[in-house]
């Protein structure tokens, strides 16, 4: 019947209607995406395209493959080759290869490569590459005399796995495995740290997160009670240290916290400490919590408040007349109002305390650093390929939060201020 | 094209500075400034080029990115010895005509005056320099200060917190030096697993007093604001602190740990003829001298050491405060680079999981 | 937040109780702000309270460390002050030319990410839009993908990003890149850097404004003969002026603040005070900081200020009732 009814309605010009419909909402459609298009551009070549080439660097690494042509050559001849016991076809591409290497310097590039895998390699490389030339057949003999390590296997797993530019072993260091004799395996416990690191700031971005929802919900709850005149310059308050600089709030947490700063000045000139027996809160995880505390409070005051503020004070009242107690009043009504700001303030600063750097790079000292202040240290070592396997493992992490607020709470009901 | 035009007008607005003929990186600091002073400035001077001196915490890191990346802003770094032989190798560096460099005053060949190992493949060094540990003079007794490498591990003895260079190199090797290996069995030891963990077994015993330090120019700072009472630290550095500013610090030479500092091209520097002009000029008998009047680390000519070097403040004289002064060196290690070269990533690596844990 | 008339002893306890305690956290929020201020004037070089300061000695306080903003990197730190040596201040002191640096990098950024952000924020806000939460998502991201990878793929990135000085291509782009035509070390590098992490901001103020925007009105406009320039700039652009001047003023800020960006994908011509304060912080910690951070206070106050009136302005004129 619904049918019959919308064949018979037709525009002015005698075009059904729907048909006519669907073109303006096309049109409609296709107008509001030219608008985001220029942005959405923008955004893909100065920032996804960027991300995505992190990732390619983190399975890719060209140091050897492209430095020893005989021997990746004859690796990929060799598919269930047994790197306990090379034969001699395999030393002579190697002797060839180091030849090579020693002719386009490249022996640094190709150490390099093996050294992340199979530690102490480089001068192994640089050696035997001086050498090769003068080497003669057969080439077995000839190198294990020069160092018998090159007879071991993992320098040969190694060497097979770097014959080729694309691999995972970055994401096998990344995750505290070492390569053997017989394969990859969980490294020993003084060398683990990675991981551990993933762990230890998920575990810090946690008890920040609980901090900051203990200290924000008292005031988010006052500004969201008191009468609009006051709280409005009680939210000067709050949102001052949002506009402030990141580098002026670290800064001051120094100068309060630091061992001969003002908050130990006090307490010994109040006498509660004696002047040998200052605090440390500074240089380290304490200080790295209590700094960052300070610098993610406003992002979970702000939506508990927003909650809250449309949260109606009958419902208490309610409650007090049915006979319950201010606390159960407090835990059963009024807490479970509030569960969206929680939620989203909650999410929020563990999502961006996860990704912190600046601060515990300037105030963590040795045991306050984060995953991130790990990163920053490999790209500086020029550990592209693992720096880039770690942010890539960080990324991983920080996609499933970003996915689960959206559910939750939805992106687009973020708010600033 | 208006908003281009007005875009470039504010860019150049911004920029500013002229285009240096030759950008130097450095350590900053009072090593940099000393190079400033002693190397850059006198150099433009002579020949009219522009020169500029950036900082950077370990140049070998940043100039290692920009070849890589294909994008050198660099002409002439100051690396340590390890880092310019494992640049070389691995193809960052130019190479360096050693023929080229200026003789001696007396016509000597500077291949023949330099000492051994001064000069390499990539390589020409502008200084000796030590990491040594200083203390503060105000925090000890005269009677009871430390005097030796095992002393800075000896908290009942010396109590205060310690500063340490937040790295495995340098360190590794003063923790076994303390916990007494000889100097000619740091590196056989340091070889070993059962040598690592004593070192890093020994670092144990200080590691909840210890506060980090990455740039040199912290080192000292640590001292002056009383955050330490005795930190390892580029010994030029503490000098600077001591006899340029007055402040109480005493060098202890015993676990020295010294090397050579090597001015160093990049490949691909955007004016690699006047870099190798400036090193020329760098590492010159004169040019030696110059930056040892002004920081205190040793000439690595033979020329360069013939008569006295003054400080700048002109009555201090350089040679007592040099690594290389034989009453520094009784218990002294050269730094190997080909250990370093190696283990670098694998000591670092360990050298980070133990800081974190 | 008056006491309920029925409240027991032990709720009037409790709520005296909640109100310090709402204070002391007040405190920890505004406390270290506001304790750089007078600390910034010490004449000593620590970063504590000197006895002299604690006796309101005036010989406790200076303005040293202000002046030492001037002469650092001064060619000429000690002459007269005259009209050249505040010229060559300009000219040449380290931390004017880290202003100068925030403030174009900053400038430009917000231009950037303004323009592209408000005209995205409209298509955004129109109900037909497909695929609106999707895109929303990747908009937003910036603000969530932590800094450091998004420092690491762009110093991977922009390294490669590079025209050939002599092509057409370099002639025409090489002044805004660096000398080897590349992203990377660049003032192009750093601000679009900078644009694409304000971006979220103006996205997030201006959808937010256009949220309690009547759409009606577009059709008044359309239906009375306007074209859609006319409409945007006589009808629309007036309305969300306010989000968007907040949106570019967090830009700005956003810009203005960071320092992870800069550190991996900048030379060392891009030296900006972020930058300044970064290695200050990390090296010799001296009272020149806080100088520096005084100044940054206030301009923070300065700016809140006026993102506080635009906003009740912008409710104003949407009829949201003020709070």
């Amino acid at each position: 019947m619904a049918e019959a009814a919308t064949t018979l309605l037709t525009t002015s010009d005698g075009r059904p209607l729907k048909a006519a419909l669907a073109t303006a909402q096309a049109r409609a459609k296709r107008r509001a995406f030219l608008l985001v298009l220029p942005l959405l551009l923008f955004v893909l070549l100065t920032f996804l395209i960027p991300i995505g080439y992190m990732l390619k660097r983190s399975l890719e690494h060209d140091g050897f493959s492209g430095s020893a042509p005989s021997l990746s050559a004859w690796f990929k001849q060799q598919p269930g080759f047994d790197p306990a016991n090379p034969p001699e076809e395999a030393y002579a591409a190697l002797v060839s290869d180091l030849a090579l290497m020693q002719k386009d310097k490249t022996t640094g590039m190709a150490g390099t490569r093996i050294n992340y895998t199979v530690p102490g390699t480089i001068s192994l490389f640089k050696a035997g590459a001086r050498a090769a030339k003068d080497l003669q057949p057969p080439y077995k003999e000839a190198l294990l005399a020069l160092d018998p390590e090159w007879g071991m296997p993992r320098l040969w797993r190694a060497m097979e796995a770097a014959s080729s530019p694309y691999t995972t072993e970055f994401y096998q260091v990344a995750t505290d495995r070492k390569l053997g004799d017989t394969g990859w395996a969980r490294g020993a416990d003084q060398d683990r740290i990675y991981l551990y690191l993933f762990f230890k700031t998920f575990l810090v971005s946690g008890a920040i997160t609980v901090i900051c929802l203990l200290l924000a919900f008292p005031v988010a709850h006052l500004l969201a009670v008191l009468p609009m005149s006051k709280s409005s310059l009680l939210m000067i308050l709050v949102l001052l240290p949002f506009w402030t600089s990141l580098l002026v709030r670290t800064t001051a947490w120094i100068a309060l916290l630091q061992e001969q700063g003002i908050v130990n000045d006090l307490l010994v000139w109040a006498g509660i400490l004696s002047d040998d027996n200052r605090l440390q809160a500074m240089y380290n995880m304490t200080g790295t919590i209590v700094a960052m505390t300070h610098v993610l409070l406003p992002f979970m005051i702000l939506p508990l408040y927003s909650v809250m503020r449309v949260i109606p004070p009958s419902y208490a009242r309610a409650s007090r007349s049915l006979g319950a107690t201010s606390w159960t009043t407090f835990r059963r009504i009024y807490v479970p109002q509030t569960l969206p700001g929680i939620a989203a303030g909650s999410l929020l600063v563990f999502i961006l305390a996860v990704g912190y750097y600046i601060t515990p790079a300037l105030v963590g000292g040795a045991d306050g650093q984060l995953i991130s202040n790990l990163i920053s240290f490999h790209m500086t070592k020029s550990n592209w390929s693992l720096a880039a396997a770690l942010a890539a493992m960080l990324l991983a992490a920080i996609l499933v939060l970003y996915w689960l607020y959206d559910r939750l709470i939805g992106i687009d009901r973020l708010k600033l201020g | 094209m208006k908003k281009i035009l007005i875009l470039s007008t504010a860019l150049c607005a911004v920029s500013g500075i002229a285009r240096a003929d030759v950008t130097v990186m450095s350590w900053g600091g009072a090593y940099g400034a000393a190079q400033t002073e002693a190397h850059v400035k006198p150099w433009a001077a002579a020949t009219g080029n522009a020169a500029v001196m950036v900082d950077a915490d370990n140049p070998a890191q940043p100039i290692k990115a920009m070849v890589e990346a294909g994008n050198v802003t660099v002409d002439v770094a100051s690396v340590e010895y390890a880092d310019a032989i494992r640049l070389c190798d691995e193809g960052v560096l130019e190479t360096i005509d050693a023929s080229k460099l200026a003789p001696a005053p007396d016509g000597t060949a500077a291949t023949d005056d330099f000492f051994p190992g001064a000069v390499t493949e990539c390589g020409v060094s502008t200084d000796i320099w030590a990491n040594v540990y200083a203390y503060d003079t105000t925090k000890f007794a005269a009677d009871a200060a430390p005097k030796t490498a095992a002393d800075f591990f000896d908290l009942a003895k010396f109590p205060g917190k310690r500063g340490l260079k937040k790295g495995a190199k340098a360190v590794l090797e003063f923790a076994l030096m303390a916990d007494g290996v000889a100097p000619a069995d740091v590196y056989t030891t340091l070889a070993t697993p059962e040598g690592i963990d004593r070192a890093f077994a020994k670092l144990d015993t200080i590691k909840k007093d210890v506060v980090w330090w990455e740039a040199g120019a912290q080192a000292p700072q640590l001292l002056a604001d009383g955050e330490v009472s005795m930190t390892t630290a580029y010994n030029g550095r503490i000098f600077g602190a001591a006899v340029g500013e007055g402040k109480p610090f005493q060098i202890v030479w015993d676990g020295q740990i010294y090397e050579n500092e090597m001015y160093v091209v990049p490949k691909g520097a955007p004016n690699k003829d006047l870099a190798m002009d400036f090193i020329k000029y760098a590492t010159s008998t004169e040019g030696l001298r110059a930056q040892a009047s002004h920081i205190s680390y040793g000439p690595p000519r033979k020329s360069a050491n013939v008569d006295p070097i003054m400080y700048t403040d002109g009555k201090t004289e350089m040679g007592p405060n040099l690594p290389t002064n034989p009453a520094n060196m009784t218990n002294s290690l050269l730094t190997s680079s080909d250990f370093w070269v190696d283990h670098d990533s694998e000591l670092n690596e360990r050298f980070q999981a133990w800081l974190t844990k | 937040m008056a006491l309920p008339i029925y409240a027991s002893p032990l709720e009037r306890v409790w709520h005296y109780a909640y109100i310090a305690i709402c204070v002391l956290i007040f405190l920890f929020l505004i406390g270290p702000i506001l304790v750089v201020i007078p600390l910034s004037f010490t004449s000593d070089a620590y970063f504590s309270f000197t006895d002299k300061m604690l006796h309101f000695d005036p010989a406790g306080y200076s303005l040293r460390w202000y002046d030492t903003l001037l002469t650092l990197g001064h060619p000429v730190p000690e002459g007269p002050r005259d009209g050249t040596w505040w010229k060559l201040a300009w000219e040449h002191s380290t931390w004017i030319q880290a202003a100068k640096n925030s403030f174009w990098v900053g400038l430009w950024a917000t231009i950037m990410a303004t323009t592209l952000g408000t005209i995205a924020a409209l298509g955004l806000s129109r109900p037909e839009m497909p695929g609106r939460r999707m895109i929303m998502a990747v908009l937003i991201s910036p603000m969530i993908v932590p800094i450091i990878i998004i420092a690491v793929g762009m110093s991977f990135f922009y390294a490669k990003a590079c025209v050939a000085p002599d092509s057409a291509m370099g002639a025409i782009f090489g002044w805004m890149l660096s000398n080897k035509g590349c992203l990377a070390n660049s003032y192009l590098g750093v601000i679009i850097a900078h644009a694409v992490l304000g971006i979220p901001f103006v996205i997030i103020t201006v959808t937010a404004t256009l949220s309690g925007f009547d759409q009606s009105l577009i059709r008044a406009a359309h239906s009375m003969g306007a074209n859609p320039r006319v409409t945007f700039f006589k009808v629309v652009m007036p309305l969300i002026l306010p989000g968007i001047i907040s949106g570019a003023l967090f830009a700005f800020v956003t810009s203005f603040d960071e320092v992870v960006a800069v550190l991996f994908i900048a030379g060392p011509e891009q030296q900006t005070i972020p930058r300044q304060m970064f290695n200050g912080i990390r090296e010799a910690i001296s009272p020149a900081i806080l100088a520096v951070a005084t100044i940054l206070v206030i301009i923070s106050v300065m700016l809140l200020a006026t993102v506080e009136l635009l906003r009740r302005r912008s409710e104003r004129l949407r009829g949201v009732t003020p709070r």
